[in-house]
């Protein structure tokens, strides 16, 4: 088992008492594919940075059991979590404008990531890079490697990230809407691009996602959160046969090209989803 | 309603909008599809106003439109914007925001108009002294709403509206926008990356690609795949692929 | 039903009018404010001290222009509790009678620098092109002026006093205000919400002076507070040369001054003043960082 969580419970203080954003949920990751499905606010992007334990300081956490790779995250003191960190577990966000460096070169950023945890001389780093954009399909990998980031597509951002994560070579890769920003185009690429690699390293993948058919299409199981809770949790062929109503009303809430809708259901919630 | 005839927009060295032409029949909803790069937004902020390097032909209503807009134009023509975050002043109230444009058109009745305004898009009066920080993304959608619809205008120009809120909520605003139409009798041009959002609340769709309108249909065609341009089937067929939860290994 | 200020109404989450959503925020950035520990300390100083200031009448009971020739440079006792200058005048009183007038030159200065160059700063970024480049032109030559040099100018043309001094500084302090505002309009001018405001009509003054200028209002009073320092110091360097205060006006920095010989045998009567000016420059920059946290929008 690479990840295990049991009754993960994260709190924050505001200034009218405590309010819980994730309340006891438990996840399993083998070397597999977990999608973690919610809406905003749902907890989804919290449960999976606690893997890393990549919490904001105030945040209060407690949890029976939070793993990975038998490591007790909660207990673990920094130095050992920055091992773990980036060389065995690698974190892709949203939006590459905001999670790469604006004064560095994308090539110079993979090789900074390389040398970080690989060792090795500035060449053989540079090097490594060139080879890293050409595993994330750029097409022209030495001129990438130049250009700063406001230079590069949003795809080309992502691919870049994601080649940047994978120089360490690690176990688990956990993308938090990774491809939100993106169109529908050049968000099937990169998740194709994700999924492909992730099975040729033998990698565990979290994909954090809103897009619950999307999701349903890169990944083994999904996991759908609501206020904090894991509500249903399925094997991805079986979402069409899902029974929780907020898993239902995500999907039926969708316009979709196959016939005509007069109106959009609209996701009527039920209070009792709020406990379990 | 609406004639686009020729239009180019140029960025520098770089011809984001190629003599793009179509037009829009009063109380229609066209939507433009394309991905990102396409120019279909670039397309809609001139249309506004927004960009003025921009050469051909525009007019609304009859009116042929000069570089630099009237205030009457303004009246007529609004804009929603796609991130709910950032179109509203982070240092407004609601209240101030909407009244903004009530008091830049010197329109009288400001307090029933807000709370006609907040009623017609479903927020609660709790809102209205509320800052954008303390919304969540839908309501802050609806409050650009509302502020698009304080001056009565005739058009309203929707980048993007919901592509930046969870599929409930955007179920609710697409719901919302089709009953303002029909309720005002509003224009719409919607652009979007998202094909099935535009053949919802769209009759007629224009398919943008790299700067170029390569198509022309109606929302049923696209539906039926009676498409012409590859580009168009394309982006069609990744809609379904993608939309349908897989359900087969 | 809770009561108007108590609070409960001023942590609600839902105002119920415009009064009262104002109230919220200011009572929220209060909170905020008291949070930080040191923050509070340089606000209960800079309290004290104008507090002190303005009733020194009340809390001086000696002249601070007496003069007691055959009493000069006596050390601190319990009738001149910060001792005598060089011309027996009693210390304490002249401080803070003195506070008046380096407090007073200092406000003085802000009220005619933020206003200026918030709106040179604001109306070049927003306008951009000709203008923008004009403007900072202009700001680049004030900028270039050593402040000295122009204080001197000022008194060939004026005569030397508190007004001249106020005038010269002001003239060279408002250029960085300038730039700072122009810095934020510039970050602020693409926004989604200014392009909305445009597209509801409204001309480039009304933006300008209802939506871009308070988005520039933090930086430029945090600004303020961290400059006050920098200006009380200036108004001494003023006064030393005998541009600023003349006597026999106390002032802090013109105290210094004129008693600069003394500093080895009785220390008490340059350093005392020198105390107050560094504590009221360390009280300005302690609140100064904490307002900074507070109302820096790119915080929320």
């Amino acid at each position: 088992m690479l990840v295990e969580i049991r009754n993960l419970r994260i709190q924050f203080p505001t200034a009218t008492g405590l309010s819980e954003a994730v309340r006891n949920v438990s996840l399993t990751l083998g070397q597999e594919k977990l999608g973690i499905v919610g809406e905003s606010g749902s907890g989804k992007s919290l449960t999976a940075r606690s893997i890393l334990r990549l919490l904001p300081p105030n945040a209060i956490v407690t949890a029976d059991k939070l793993t990975f790779d038998n490591i007790d995250v909660m207990r673990a003191d920094e130095i050992a979590l920055r091992r773990v960190r980036g060389a065995r577990a690698g974190l892709i966000l949203q939006d590459p404008k905001f999670s790469l460096n604006p004064v560095m070169t994308a090539g110079a950023q993979i090789a900074e990531a390389w040398r970080a945890h690989r060792g090795g001389g500035r060449k053989l780093a540079e090097q490594a890079a060139i080879d890293l954009l050409a595993q994330v399909q750029i097409r022209d990998p030495k001129h990438v490697a130049r250009a700063y980031p406001h230079e590069l597509s949003g795809g080309m951002g992502q691919r870049v990230m994601i080649a940047m994560m994978l120089a360490p070579d690690p176990e688990l890769l956990i993308a938090d809407e990774p491809t939100s920003a993106l169109d529908a185009t050049v968000q099937a690429e990169i998740l194709r691009l994700i999924e492909d690699l992730v099975s040729r390293r033998g990698m565990g993948l979290i994909l954090i996602s809103h897009d619950l058919p999307l999701v349903s299409h890169f990944c083994d199981r999904v996991a759908v959160m609501y206020a904090g809770r894991v509500v249903e949790e399925l094997a991805a062929e079986e979402l069409l046969r899902a029974r929780h109503p907020y898993t239902r009303g995500l999907l039926e809430c969708l316009p979709t090209l196959s016939h005509r809708q007069k109106r959009l259901a609209v996701m009527q919630r039920d209070p009792s989803w709020l406990e379990s | 309603m609406i004639e686009i005839d020729g239009l180019c927009v140029r960025f520098g060295g770089l011809e984001a909008v190629k003599s793009v032409s179509f037009s829009v029949v009063r109380g229609e909803s066209f939507g433009l599809v394309g991905e990102s790069g396409s120019g279909k937004s670039t397309v809609l902020r001139a249309l506004s106003g927004l960009n003025l390097n921009w050469t051909g032909r525009m007019s609304v209503d009859g009116q042929v439109l000069a570089p630099r807009r009237s205030k009457d134009f303004h009246r007529r023509v609004q804009m929603v914007f796609q991130d709910p975050y950032g179109s509203l002043h982070p240092r407004q109230t609601v209240d101030r925001l909407l009244s903004e444009p009530l008091q830049v058109h010197g329109m009288d009745n400001i307090e029933r108009r807000i709370m006609r305004g907040l009623n017609e898009v479903a927020l609660p009066a709790t809102v209205r002294f509320r800052y954008p920080h303390q919304l969540s993304g839908g309501q802050r959608q609806r409050v650009a709403i509302a502020r698009a619809l304080m001056a009565e205008p005739q058009v309203l120009l929707l980048d993007e509206p919901t592509s930046a809120l969870d599929v409930s909520v955007q179920a609710e605003v697409l719901n919302l926008l089709m009953d303002l139409q029909q309720a005002h009798g509003l224009t719409y041009i919607l652009v979007s990356h998202n094909l099935a959002v535009v053949a919802h609340l769209c009759d007629r769709i224009g398919v943008m690609q790299a700067g170029e309108l390569v198509e022309l249909l109606s929302a049923d065609d696209l539906r039926g795949g009676r498409t012409h341009h590859p580009h168009t089937a394309s982006l069609r067929e990744l809609s379904i692929e993608l939309e349908e939860p897989e359900t087969s290994l | 039903m809770s009561g108007v200020l108590s609070r409960e109404w001023l942590l609600s989450e839902t105002p119920a009018s415009r009064a009262q959503a104002a109230w919220v925020r200011r009572y929220r950035g209060w909170l905020q404010l008291r949070a930080n520990g040191l923050a509070m300390v340089g606000l209960v100083t800079v309290a004290i001290m104008i507090l002190a200031s303005l009733a020194a009448p009340l809390l001086a009971w000696q002249d601070p222009s007496a003069q007691d020739l055959a009493g000069r440079l006596a050390p601190p006792s319990l009738a001149h509790w910060f001792g005598t200058d060089e011309l027996g005048r009693d210390i304490y009183a002249r401080i803070l009678y003195g506070g008046r007038v380096t407090l007073g030159m200092v406000v003085a200065v802000v009220l005619l620098v933020a206003p200026v160059g918030l709106a040179v700063g604001s109306i070049a970024g927003y306008l951009g092109g000709l203008a923008d480049r004009a403007l900072m032109r202009v700001t680049d030559v004030f900028l270039a002026f050593p402040r000295l040099v122009l204080a001197l100018a000022f008194v060939a043309a004026l005569k030397p006093g508190i007004t001249s001094a106020v005038i010269a500084i002001a003239l060279t302090a408002w250029p960085p205000y300038a730039r700072l505002a122009r810095a934020d309009t510039l970050t602020v001018r693409s926004s989604d919400y200014i392009a909305a405001v445009r597209l509801t009509g409204a001309g480039s003054g009304r933006i300008i002076l209802r939506h871009i200028m308070p988005l520039c209002l933090s930086s430029v009073i945090v600004r303020v507070t961290l400059d006050m320092s920098g200006i009380i110091l200036t108004a001494a360097a003023l006064g030393f040369l005998g541009m600023g205060a003349q006597p026999p006006m106390p002032e802090w920095g013109t105290m210094i001054a004129s008693s600069r010989a003394f500093i080895l045998d009785q220390w008490w009567v340059p350093t005392i003043p020198g105390v107050a000016i560094f504590v009221a420059s360390l009280a300005f920059n302690l609140l100064g960082d904490g307002m900074r946290d507070v109302l820096d929008p790119r915080q929320r």
